[in-house]
């Protein structure tokens, strides 16, 4: 944290309501999200107890183990769950059926690589990180499964594992807002008069930042941590819930399983899904509220171009599946894990610039330390061109900020309204500076910063409109800049280096893998 | 060997602080709690006493949010007794892999048996006398060992899973637990949270060794997890080093046992009584229970919220202070206490000498925030 986010806590504790962090939507927010709350029993490994899902917010789809315990039923489970998100991705990779999963006769891999990604990709939305894990679990222990021999599960189970596990990985993306944790993504965009520990209580941080009428955000939230009031949003469930509710509901589903009566059974099954769904379902109204005040907000502008990295991977997704690529390893080779690491730092960087530059309140945490500054041009040369054997044109303009100004001349800087433009400070007059050539410094308590403006004006010796700050204008600069870096040079596999393993063996998915145990 | 034994006039204050309700038992787990916050008077004191904090939590109008579900519990005990099962002989098979244990290392024990005697005195002894035993050769598991602890100004019976004994002497302490590991990867927090309850035993081992006239050396700081691998049941033991818990461990304790220093600020008509009447329902005026509980400082931290059954009750008495929003708020703002202090010197408020820095900061910050968002601060 920052003393800027440190000082908005603060503040809202006061006022009792959450306050802003960013002023723009930081994350892409498709019009068709898929919704998924979760529910698993506790103690176990990864053992699905319930989920609503669905991409309407009038038809949450309830799928409900009433045998948390009996692999068949769990299995029945992801089949019944691959129905909703198979279909769903399906209607994003237009012109297949990606639901036609192995060695498919969509023709030998490589034929089906497309020049543009698809117009649009699925997105999935759930309450929290624990939910994404429970997601990459719930992959985990299906994406090797087997559709033929002795422990044969449904065709779309392994296939649903293979996505799952996708989603989880894009997940850890930072950049990627293909699956999405709602109380993470709020937030970020929202300081809350609470620790960061409560934060992760999706109730209790929407009641800091959308309060019920008549309620200060501090009384909504605490109201929100009474597990009876506010189910906790998964995949925990409440244990007073688990031991007076659910306990004797499963106690009497198996006890009419066991006595063959089959309207008891019915009956101890509506039980099952009444007590799930009062678990459930407040959880799902909280996540389309939290999509309506993310909606609300208007999206930043390198999160559309970051959505369209989230289109491609989708699209060699989906090319991948279709041109029967195995499932994802257990675990990544050392080579592969190093890339992906270098990957992810890259991007990381790359995210925090373009979040600064999108937004002017993550600017000010670079404003605050120096690494950026902001002001009005008081003193434009808009022509000025450098003599020598050919002039260029490298207008001069003086700008004149409150903000603290720790370059040196000779920096280089961008300014977020005009990125392929260089700015090279050549003065920095410090207030009460008198009789430069910066003018007229002085009074008024301002530093004032003269720059060299090169590129992003077109060939011509005079600028074309717009293309350089006018007098008067309010500007950004800072040293953060986006540039490209070429990615670090790793080995082949085949060169896994001794002191790594030597070269990983080539993963085949075995019959041990489909056989696994998942009790 | 308890020249460290609280005088009686602090036990007789201890007893007081307690009053009538029998004292509560320290576990694993409750003792590597008291680490987590070793700055909090109000907890130290409590559980030197032996307080029933989720009691007092709750007539002060502060029911601790602590539930275990029962599925959980099932889980867990299932998966202890399939590693038990039978001499433990799944456990010994891993165990000969993980300690190079050699083929003849067999013996499995079970200390838990003391001829239907359930004395917690009597299991200590039994089990002191079958760990210190000089035979090692057929004994290489104990089961249902039970050891002792000094916390505060009391003894604390423990109960590790199982302990190892290697031909070389050295004892491994074992810590059964039933979070699973997927793909060799387990979940970070429920890892350290065995570390330092395997750090509990350990020292609790070393104590033992230490009275029986051993060298507590032989207690290796080499404890092993034992957990359910993947998704099935089938247990994977790992090794994990505990130095490092058992280094804060130690630095608590220590504290702790200086419970005479923790006292002193405090009336000696102090008490936490709940004055109960015959059906055992607490009489004593909530009011009054909670203003002895106000005398003895708290150091709340958003963390206590899953440490400690007084957490609400602390946390709504730390309401405004920059520390209740996270430790590293009050880091940013440069150990400024109370959010009325920031917002202050945020408006501009004339900050003393040794806020002047911070004072610069939160200043601009605020202005920064001004610019950008209009009146909200």
């Amino acid at each position: 944290m920052t003393v800027l986010t440190a000082l908005a806590r603060v503040a809202a504790a006061t006022a009792g309501r959450a306050l802003p962090t960013k002023t723009v939507r930081h994350v892409h927010l498709s019009g068709r999200p898929l919704v998924l709350v979760a529910a698993q029993l506790a103690g176990e490994a990864c053992a699905p107890l319930a989920v609503l899902a669905g991409d309407d917010r009038e038809k949450p789809n309830l799928l409900a183990v009433y045998e948390p315990r009996d692999r068949t039923q769990r299995f029945d489970f992801a089949a019944d769950l691959a129905a909703i998100v198979l279909p769903y991705i399906d209607g994003y990779a237009g012109d297949g059926d990606v639901t036609d999963h192995g060695v498919t006769d969509h023709g030998a891999p490589g034929q089906g690589e497309r020049a543009d990604p698809y117009p649009d990709a699925p997105q999935l939305l759930v309450p929290n990180l624990p939910t994404v894990g429970f997601l990459r679990l719930l992959g985990r222990s299906t994406r090797f499964r087997q559709t033929e021999g002795e422990y044969a599960v449904h065709a779309t189970v392994p296939l649903l594992g293979r996505w799952l596990t996708y989603f989880a990985e894009r997940a850890e993306v930072t950049p990627s807002a293909q699956l999405l944790p709602v109380a993470a993504v709020l937030a970020d965009h929202w300081a809350t008069g609470q620790s960061a520990a409560e934060d992760a209580n999706l109730a209790a941080l929407l009641g800091w930042i959308d309060p019920p009428q008549g309620l200060t955000g501090l009384a909504a939230a605490r109201a929100a941590e009474d597990p009876v009031r506010c189910p906790p949003a998964g995949p925990a469930t409440d244990p007073a819930f688990d031991n007076e509710v659910l306990a004797p509901i499963l106690r009497e589903m198996h006890e009419a399983t066991l006595a063959g009566d089959g309207a008891r059974r019915g009956r101890a099954r509506a039980a099952t899904d009444r007590a799930l769904r009062s678990q459930l379902e407040p959880t799902w109204a909280l996540m389309w509220r939290a999509v309506d005040l993310l909606a609300a907000m208007p999206a930043a502008a390198h999160a559309e171009q970051r959505w369209l990295s989230d289109r491609w991977s989708f699209t060699s997704q989906v090319a991948w599946i279709r041109e029967g690529g195995a499932p994802q390893a257990r675990r990544d080779g050392a080579v592969a894990a190093a890339r992906r690491l270098a990957r992810l730092e890259r991007e990381q960087q790359r995210l925090a610039v373009e979040r600064a530059y999108d937004d002017p309140l993550v600017m000010a945490e670079y404003r605050m330390t120096g690494e950026a500054f902001a002001g009005v041009v008081t003193e434009a040369e808009q022509d000025r061109l450098e003599p020598g054997r050919r002039p260029v044109l490298r207008p001069l303009l003086t700008v004149a900020t409150s903000d603290e100004v720790l370059f040196e001349p000779g920096a280089v800087l961008r300014s977020p309204a005009r990125p392929g433009q260089q700015a090279t400070v050549t003065e920095v007059v410090p207030p009460g500076t008198p009789g430069t050539s910066a003018g007229t410094a002085g009074g008024d308590g301002r530093t004032q910063v003269v720059l060299e403006l090169k590129g992003g004006m077109g060939r011509s010796l005079t600028p074309p409109p717009g293309s350089v700050p006018a007098l008067g204008e309010y500007v950004t600069y800072t040293s953060q800049r986006d540039d490209f870096r070429p990615a670090p040079k790793f080995p082949d596999k085949e060169d896994t280096p001794w002191t790594h393993g030597g070269p990983p063996p080539e993963y085949v998915p075995d019959d041990e893998d489909a056989r696994e145990d998942w009790s | 060997m308890n020249s460290d034994q609280p005088p009686g006039h602090v036990e007789a204050r201890l007893d007081r602080l307690r009053g009538r309700a029998l004292p509560v038992n320290h576990n694993a787990r409750t003792i590597s709690a008291l680490a987590a916050n070793p700055g909090c008077a109000r907890r130290a004191l409590m559980d030197a006493a032996g307080v029933d904090k989720q009691k007092i939590a709750a007539h002060i109008g502060y029911p601790a949010p602590f539930g275990q579900s029962r599925f959980a519990i099932t889980r867990g005990n299932a998966f202890e007794a399939r590693v038990k099962e039978n001499g433990a002989a799944q456990l010994l098979t891993l165990l000969r892999d993980q300690l190079d244990l050699d083929v003849t290392e067999v013996g499995y024990t079970d200390l838990g048996d003391v001829g239907g005697n359930l004395s917690r005195e009597l299991r200590h002894v039994r089990t002191r006398q079958g760990l210190a035993g000089q035979d090692y050769a057929p004994r290489t598991l104990f089961d249902h060992p039970l050891l002792r602890l000094r916390v505060g100004g009391r003894h604390a019976y423990l109960e590790p899973d199982l302990i190892a004994l290697r031909l070389d002497g050295s004892f491994h302490v074992i810590e059964v637990k039933s979070f699973p590991v997927i793909d060799g990867q387990a979940d970070p927090g429920s890892v350290a949270a065995a570390a330092i309850q395997s750090a509990v035993y350990v020292r609790a081992l070393r104590d033992l060794v230490t009275e029986a006239g051993g060298d507590p050396g032989r207690v290796s700081h080499e404890t092993i997890l034992v957990a359910p691998r993947d998704f099935a049941s089938q247990p994977v033991a790992t090794s994990l080093d505990v130095r490092k818990q058992l280094g804060v461990l130690d630095r608590q304790l220590v504290r702790m046992a200086k419970i005479e220093a923790l006292l002193d600020p405090y009336p000696q008509a102090l008490t936490f009584d709940l004055d109960p009447g015959d059906d055992g329902t607490p009489r004593r005026p909530p009011e009054e229970l909670a203003a002895a509980v106000a005398l003895v400082g708290a150091s709340y931290a958003p963390e206590c919220l899953t440490t400690c059954e007084l957490c609400f009750a602390c946390r709504a008495e730390a309401a405004g202070s920059t520390g209740a929003l996270g430790k590293s708020v009050r880091e940013d703002l440069g150990g400024i206490e109370y959010n009325a202090q920031a917002l202050a010197l945020a408006r501009g408020q004339l900050p003393s000498a040794e806020r002047a820095e911070i004072a610069v900061l939160l200043l601009r910050a605020a202005q920064l925030r001004e610019q950008l968002l209009g009146a909200v601060m």
